[in-house]
């Protein structure tokens, strides 16, 4: 059901009608086309470079300025990238693809049309499997399934700067002609937590392959939404479709707003026009878009300079063709790298953490690695270094803003110290302690800041005991209150032994020492 | 081989007016002495005619373009006129060919100077375009 999904604070669930209840249910039904830049030297159909931020038109040839007497020549990598994705989203590979060209006129295009394939895509008919938290708990994950109903290789555009003082476009060429992988998701979804779980999963998938570094803030993964609504029982609704999403935090906004627009629009009487929208991320709204006016044809037809694109498997391999020119499915199939499901499963089997610890470890750039590392120069099991990890290393990362490559403390400092709070040298206070100093980058070792800071567990029992002995002598009350049966106040005569010792004390000796003196 | 299909449509077919040109006798034995008369010279309706000049960016609204249009139309009408059953639609003289796959290797690129040549007009190394979606193209 639409209603009760966590929508994080929002005043209403997306799919729950701002009138109450009275009113008959709104499922909300959400698909996503998303463009990947496939992670290549060259681009698609020619021999320039693909690279982000470049002087403009540098990246540019004679074919992607679209100058007469230019033919489009197929990159081999830009297909076993799609392959690659194709197969890691269970889809059927078509052996036999072709490509068409895609009309309209705009500044960007230079060709005025885009070669892309609309007949017969490279992929087909796959899925991809993504988890959510239920009521934003870690603990409770769901899995579901989209569909994904196709994958096309396709040309990217240039790119276009609107200068409206001088009423003029300014057009740089080198994006144009970039290989993109279109994704297209069925309308399996509901809402915009979905939507940006989707989207996430997929951009891991794609990072894993290496088939494209899919960052959206660099426009390598671009994603368009498709919104309706719909009662129960009737067809679907008149769609829209929302554009300009520059991050997978703002898909989950524009999708519900978008959702919630067109229910406030229909119980108001209104009609949802079949229509583009952009999303306005300063306003947190979706607007219609200029220059999408009226319905676009795009009077497709069948490439005439690309014959059909042929690929192979093991079964199909033909005998006297150079290797070169030969795509084999099965061999790229059998060179697959683990996939993040795969990954976490085998990371929750082999270290024993929970769950929700392997989906925040491969969220992070390069946690993972860090983790498997620590795990390997300390004796501290799995199950507790994670904590370290994920509480105390990540929550310093976010909060100066800082990736896992760039963490001052390293994987061997982390281990170094945790080494020492295993071998009980020091407590777990003083263990913090010294990891908020690491933080500083200055190149001292766990051990130096031990020993600086005068850190170092107690380990003289006699003295411990006189402590001991000590603060139940400075503390009449509080033992009466204790011999009396008011135990929580022994952690008080713990925090007194603490201070006492500046920490130097491991409170687990320290109660077992009171309670044999209380009871004697 | 199966014996190719005949050339003509039988009038039967989509061709109202060949019927009406066959006079009523034998339609079998008829050759007509121009395609185009097997086919209707057909009226563009306006809300065809924005379509395509919002397609084609080319505005050919006066009286002698429309049927200059129309004529063309009815040229390429004669298409219909040909029997297709049971023939695969070819994309291309070269769709039995290999596709030739290229290395992904950087090879062009880098003449920004020799491409801005051909810009009208440019700041920078920009293209300049007029704003929107283009203009419309008037043929004289």
């Amino acid at each position: 059901d639409g209603a009760g999904r966590g929508a994080g604070g929002a005043s209403s669930a997306p799919g729950q009608s701002r009138l109450g209840a009275a009113l008959a249910p709104w499922i909300p039904v959400v698909g996503l086309e998303i463009h990947a830049q496939i992670s290549s030297n060259s681009k698609l159909f020619s021999g320039s470079q693909v690279q982000f931020a470049a002087p403009p038109n540098s990246l540019v040839s004679f074919f992607d300025a679209s100058l007469p007497g230019t033919l489009p020549v197929l990159n081999r990598r830009c297909v076993e990238a799609a392959v690659m994705t194709g197969l890691a989203l269970n889809c059927s590979i078509n052996k036999k693809s072709l490509f068409d060209r895609k009309h309209y006129f705009y500044a960007d295009l230079p060709a005025g049309y885009q070669i892309t394939q609309q007949r017969v895509p490279i992929a087909v008919n796959g899925s991809l499997s993504y988890s959510l938290c239920i009521d934003n708990k870690m603990s409770q994950m769901v899995t579901k399934t989209v569909r994904i109903k196709q994958i096309q290789l396709e040309q990217d555009s240039g790119k276009s700067l609107h200068d409206d003082t001088r009423s003029q476009t300014l057009v740089d060429l080198n994006r144009a002609g970039v290989g993109l992988m279109e994704v297209v998701m069925e309308p399996d979804m509901c809402c915009g937590e979905e939507a940006a779980a989707a989207v996430r999963e997929l951009q891991l998938i794609l990072q894993t392959l290496g088939s494209s570094q899919a960052v959206m803030a660099e426009g390598q993964l671009r994603v368009d939404a498709n919104v309706s609504v719909h009662h129960p029982g009737e067809p679907y609704g008149v769609r829209t479709e929302v554009k300009n999403i520059n991050s997978i935090r703002f898909l989950a906004k524009a999708v519900d707003y978008e959702i919630q627009r067109q229910i406030e629009e229909l119980e108001n009487g209104g009609t949802i026009l079949n229509e583009t929208r952009a999303f306005d991320s300063k306003l947190g709204c979706t607007v219609p878009m200029r220059d999408k006016e009226g319905k676009q044809d795009y009077r497709f037809m069948p490439e005439p300079n690309l014959p059909p694109l042929i690929l192979y498997d093991a079964k199909s391999l033909p005998a006297n063709m150079n290797h070169q020119q030969v795509i084999n499915i099965d061999w790229i199939h059998e060179r697959l790298p683990d996939l993040p499901s795969v990954k976490r499963e085998k990371l929750v089997e082999q270290y024993g953490i929970l769950p929700e610890h392997s989906f925040t470890l491969l969220n992070e750039d390069g946690l993972a690695e860090f983790f498997e590392s620590v795990v390997k120069q300390t004796q501290m099991k799995p199950k507790k270094v994670i904590g370290w990890i994920l509480n105390d290393l990540l929550s310093y990362l976010k909060q100066h803003s800082l990736t896992v490559k760039e963490s001052p403390v390293s994987s061997s400092l982390l281990a170094d110290l945790l080494n020492l709070l295993e071998k009980k040298e020091i407590s777990s206070t003083a263990a913090k302690r010294v990891l908020a100093e690491l933080w500083k980058g200055e190149g001292k070792t766990p051990l130096e800041i031990v020993k600086e800071q005068k850190l170092e567990l107690l380990q003289d029992q006699k003295e411990l005991e006189q402590i001991c002995q000590a603060v139940i002598d400075g503390q009449e009350n509080e033992v009466m209150a204790i011999k009396t049966g008011n135990r929580k106040v022994l952690n008080k005569l713990i925090g007194l032994v603490q201070r006492k010792t500046q920490g130097r004390s491991n409170p687990v000796l320290v109660k077992q020492l009171l309670e044999k003196k209380l009871s004697e | 081989a199966p014996a190719p299909p005949p050339l003509a449509r039988r009038a039967s077919g989509n061709s109202r007016k060949a019927q009406e040109i066959s006079q009523g006798s034998d339609s079998n034995q008829r050759v007509p002495t121009s395609g185009l008369d097997l086919v209707p010279l057909k009226q563009v309706s306006v809300e065809v005619l924005d379509h395509l000049e919002h397609l084609a960016l080319v505005d050919f609204r006066d009286a002698e373009g429309v049927e200059r249009l129309q004529k063309a139309i009815q040229f390429a009408d004669q298409l219909h006129e040909v029997n297709t059953d049971g023939v695969e639609p070819m994309d291309s003289v070269l769709e039995d060919r290999c596709l030739y796959l290229r290395e992904d290797d950087v090879t062009e690129g880098n003449c920004t100077k020799e491409l801005l040549e051909n810009a009208r007009e440019k700041v920078e190394e920009y293209f300049v375009a007029p704003p929107g979606n283009g203009l419309l193209i008037k043929i004289s």
